[in-house]
């Protein structure tokens, strides 16, 4: 598991942990069964509070990430790699339509639109 | 969740200064900072929970257990570093550890060996010829070494250098691993705590201005700066403390949502750092224009 902390960042600590384990999840890095360092190593290792990494392991339990079995510690789940691709594209499809309601206010051509999308999806990577 | 430390409405009255009431407590296992400017009070609680200073009112219970009525049983579980550690000037050291190490039962003379010489210690040498920060990391050395599980640190990284401040972060965070160990840290450094601490703290003029998980407290607050215009009584009115000077002004708020909906894009609006929060938090600078 690799985990960069940046004080920077307009994310919190907490946050900055759950992105970062969910998509080395989501790109296969991690795979299901693959155990996590405990909530207090994991703190100790990053200088951050237990507080916080107990919150960012709650985060990614609830999200289906990880499942944590009593006594023994916390492991990657099992994935369905349909159900979570699906899941991802609902969310872009969910921004999408954002950008088009916003895009509609200030009534920007659906043509514009297009070209704005494949200037920003020329910068992604 | 068992409290390591409990502050029951505690009170102190100094000529020229008094510590109000203060009810918090440290739950075992974790890290508090006990931030606030120089004279806020933060030692005066410290020497509270040692009974270095009798209170005026209210109880403190360590471990559960009334701080005074087991005053000998708690302390030999509680670490300390005092701000400015004292021990007989013309001792050498090693003859300082050998008189502390008796009074613990749980005493580690391995782990004290190896703490000086992490601290590059010199055990022959009188304590009067150490520098101020040999002095602490002395003292520091102590603490760590007589099985503790309440650490009591006052401001102990004052005098240390960034390399030392990180190794001792470092180790507070291998002594959490037990899930036992507490640490109650003050300090006026805020970034020392920024990213251990569990909880903070904030004292001032001997007030506690909040105690809470700290993850709450950078989540609660924002920081806002702009010009001196956007400022009027209403916009003033969603400010939890605010500093305006000759070009802008910087103010700390509770209520992100409410300033980006009336100021919007006139002013920046990031995360606030737990130095804003005591710089800013309840106050009110102005500074003629």
């Amino acid at each position: 598991m690799r985990i960069v902390l940046s004080n920077a960042s307009p994310d919190p600590i907490y946050e900055q942990i759950v992105r970062q384990v969910r998509a080395q999840i989501l790109s296969g890095d991690l795979s299901e069964g693959d155990p996590l360092p405990s909530i207090r190593a994991l703190a100790r290792d990053l200088q951050i509070s237990v507080i916080t990494t107990k919150r960012a392991y709650e985060e990614l339990e609830r999200e289906g990430m990880l499942n944590t079995v009593g006594g023994k510690g916390t492991f990657v789940a099992a994935q369905n790699p349909e159900f979570l691709r699906e899941k991802k594209m609902k969310t872009v499809e969910e921004k999408l339509s954002e950008a088009v309601d916003q895009a509609r206010l200030l009534g920007v051509s659906p043509e514009e639109l297009a070209e704005m999308m494949r200037l920003l999806y020329g910068e992604g990577d | 969740m068992n409290a390591a430390l409990e502050f029951d409405g505690i009170a102190k009255n100094y000529k020229g200064f008094t510590l109000d009431p203060a009810t918090f407590e440290l739950p075992s296992g974790y890290i508090m900072g006990l931030i606030g400017p120089n004279g806020a009070g933060k030692t005066t609680l410290i020497k509270l929970v040692l009974n270095l200073i009798r209170g005026n009112a209210g109880a403190i219970r360590v471990f559960g257990l009334d701080h005074l009525e087991h005053e000998k049983q708690i302390k030999v579980r509680i670490g300390y570093v005092p701000d400015e550690p004292k021990f007989y000037e013309d001792i050498a050291l090693k003859n300082l550890k050998r008189a502390t190490a008796p009074f613990y039962p749980r005493w580690d003379d391995a782990r004290f060996n190896s703490l000086v010489d992490a601290f590059d210690l010199p055990l022959d040498r009188k304590f009067k010829k150490l520098s101020q920060g040999q002095k602490t990391k002395f003292a520091l050395a102590l603490a760590l070494s007589q099985g503790a599980e309440l650490l009591v640190l006052d401001e102990p990284t004052s005098g240390l250098d960034p390399v030392f401040r990180q190794e001792l972060l470092k180790m507070l965070g291998e002594l959490l691993q037990d899930e036992k160990t507490s640490v109650l840290f003050s300090t006026h450094l805020t970034a020392d705590l920024e990213r251990i601490a569990d909880f903070i703290t904030f004292i001032r003029d001997g007030r506690i201005v909040f105690s809470a998980p700290k993850d709450e407290v950078l989540d609660r607050f924002m920081l806002v700066k702009g010009g001196r215009e956007v400022l009027d009584a209403a916009s003033r009115g969603l400010f939890d403390g605010i500093r305006v000077h000759t070009h802008g002004f910087e103010g700390l708020t509770s209520r992100a949502n409410e300033v980006r909906q009336r100021l919007g894009d006139r002013v920046a609006i990031e995360r606030a750092s737990l130095d804003d929060v005591m710089v800013l938090m309840e106050r009110k600078v102005e500074h003629a224009a």
